[in-house]
């Protein structure tokens, strides 16, 4: 879009090829072009092998392009002298919240990568307490990491990264070992940051998350095979199957009500909207009778 | 059948840092069945299941599988674990061989199967969990996507043809066609072989479609236990203990909130399409018309 302010991250062209030391080259990404926008969510889904992974490691340049090019604020993960001011700029969160945390408490584990920015102690400090009240946490800093719920263990982690200021945050599955309440809590304030202007790519293998984002890019043997806002993406149903992807449980029972001859308006995608809508079309039903 | 009785473990006992993961817990698992385990984060239920192949051994109390006290002296608990094969939380842990065939290979190999029999065996489970065993048997299992790896841990399960499957969070990080896919092939063990399933899951989705049967840990004890249909219809005391429903079951409980008068008790999308139906044409349902 031409009136949109330029990218946060521009992936164009982008290749990836694994050389591993066993067996053929795995080409797991093949001329993928993306933005993303601040202030967007994306949701990044696909089958397993798909190249999720692959590129969320080059948005912060854990990995570097075989071929294309990966520009974030302007500056090219392959400019060396870049490499730092790339990954203070986008954050990473993982899958396994234990493996993220090291210190003995809270507000150490925190402040360590401000503490490799190099940043005054004063300004860490502020930039910490900032950042636990962000997520929520202050109450919890002087906690060793260990003893937090697995929600609250990520939630740790996403303050580590916000400490250092950064644009996009970037979650590979991050709530895929955590509980029901655990999963909505970290979602709540990954979004809450979307609202305050942070861009954010979320890799899932939940529908139902997906189905929260402002687009949702479908990528299929490493390159992107659909792309749009989530009721356009889940409503091709036919092209998802074949991506072995599935519309969520709501979008699928919504879609059933509607063949059965029940009024309800498109693109209804979370449980709430779903019931809201139903509702409606009960009360008029009682009205009408 | 599995059955604990009375047992508590408490890790690091002794030391300033004890803690009590489990705290006597009873429970069945008869041959045949497939239960759930659901809890919050450390309510105890990963601590739960290694007891059940006699990885941990309880700080008090026992574990029977089949009537013989696992962790009697005289038992081999190396043949405990090949009948009842465990799924580690993170398969990470689980993998260690240089290939992908090794790693899936080494359970029947050390159940000493011939080399023909190890082969044939690796092969099926790779293709069972969608794994081309011709592109992905070469490849050292620390270079695959996350849902590779974990797919190549459940392989490595399939392959020791336990008569009884532990899965601690199987389904983590499976895009959805493969959840659906080796659910539907554990199901089919299971009316096949009378394979016996405790599954360890924060998708209720998956508990709903796997398990007859529901058992509910908080803070390392068993609060509630139950058929599956009859547990999630209280998505109110769930939600006290950090858990929740399968999606459709939420929007049922918030139908209900909102005076549309649709049956609590729906687990797939298509019993809650019924439901609905049934509630907007003002059809009461009979009680069991929901197979
Ligand atoms: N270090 C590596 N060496 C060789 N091949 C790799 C490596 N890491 C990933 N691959 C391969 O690259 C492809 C893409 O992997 P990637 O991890 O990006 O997938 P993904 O979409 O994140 O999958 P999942 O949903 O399973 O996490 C896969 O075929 C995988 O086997
Ligand atoms: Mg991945």
């Amino acid at each position: 879009m031409s009136d949109r302010a330029p990218a946060l991250i521009r992936v164009r062209g982008l290749s990836h090829t694994y050389e591993p030391g066993a067996g053929e080259p795995v080409p797991a990404l093949r001329g993928v072009d993306l933005d993303v926008h601040r202030g967007e969510c994306i949701a990044l889904i696909g089958g397993n092998g798909s190249g999720k992974s692959t590129l969320a490691k080059h948005l912060n340049a854990l990995l570097l392009p075989t071929a294309g090019e990966v520009i974030v604020d302007g500056l090219d993960t392959r400019d060396r002298d870049a490499v730092w001011a790339v990954r203070q700029r986008v954050g990473m969160i993982f899958e396994h919240p234990d493996d993220q945390l090291i210190a003995a408490v809270v507000e150490e584990d925190v402040a360590f990568g401000c503490e490799n920015l190099g940043l005054p102690p004063t300004e860490i400090r502020s930039r910490v307490d900032e950042a636990l009240r962000t997520v929520g946490l202050e109450a919890l800093r002087r906690r060793p990491p260990h003893l937090l719920s697995g929600g609250q263990k990520q939630r740790v982690a996403i303050a580590g990264v916000l400490a250092m200021r950064p644009r996009c945050l970037v979650l590979d599955e991050a709530t895929s070992m955590l509980d029901p309440a655990g999963q909505r809590e970290v979602m709540e304030t990954v979004l809450r940051l979307r609202d305050e202007g942070l861009a954010l790519v979320l890799i899932t293998h939940s529908m139902e998350e997906a189905a929260l984002a402002d687009r949702v890019v479908v990528l299929a043997g490493g390159t992107v095979a659909l792309s749009g806002t989530p009721s356009d993406v889940f409503a091709r149903d036919d092209v998802l199957r074949r991506l072995r992807l599935e519309a969520p449980p709501i979008v699928a029972l919504a879609r059933g009500l509607a063949a059965a001859g029940v009024p309800l308006p498109p693109g209804l995608l979370t449980a709430p909207q779903l019931a809201d809508a139903v509702a409606a079309a009960y009360r008029r039903g009682r009205g009408g009778a | 059948m599995i059955r604990c009785e009375g047992v508590t473990y408490v890790y690091q006992r002794g030391t300033p840092f004890e803690a009590t993961a489990i705290e006597d817990v009873s429970l069945e698992i008869a041959a045949g069945d497939a239960v759930g385990i659901i809890g919050a984060t450390g309510s105890g239920k990963s601590t739960l299941v290694q007891h059940l192949n006699g990885l941990l051994r309880p700080t008090a109390g026992r574990v029977y599988l089949d009537d013989v006290d696992i962790n009697a002296r005289e038992v081999d608990r190396r043949r405990v674990r090949q009948q009842v094969g465990l799924l580690f939380q993170y398969p990470e842990h689980q993998l260690f061989e240089e290939t992908v065939t090794a790693d899936v290979g080494f359970g029947p190999r050390n159940l000493g199967l011939g080399p023909d029999e190890v082969r044939h065996r690796t092969a099926r489970a790779l293709a069972h969990v969608g794994l081309d065993p011709a592109v992905f048997g070469p490849r050292s299992p620390f270079t695959l996507s996350n849902g590779e790896m974990r797919r190549v841990a459940i392989a490595g399960l399939l392959a020791m043809e336990p008569r009884m499957l532990i899965l601690d969070e199987p389904t983590a990080g499976l895009d959805p066609a493969s959840r659906r896919e080796i659910l539907d092939h554990i199901m089919r063990l299971r009316s096949a072989r009378g394979l016996t399933i405790a599954l360890v899951s924060h998708s209720m989705d998956a508990v709903a479609r796997l398990c007859r049967r529901v058992i509910v840990l908080d803070r390392g004890r068993v609060v509630a236990e139950g058929a599956t249909r009859d547990v999630f219809a209280d998505p109110g005391r769930l939600a006290a203990l950090g858990l929740g429903v399968p999606q459709v079951a939420e929007c049922a409980r918030l139908l209900r909130e909102r005076g549309v008068p649709v049956r609590p008790d729906v687990l797939t999308v298509d019993e809650a399409r019924r439901a609905i139906l049934d509630a907007l044409a003002g059809r009461r349902p009979a009680p069991k018309n929901v197979p």
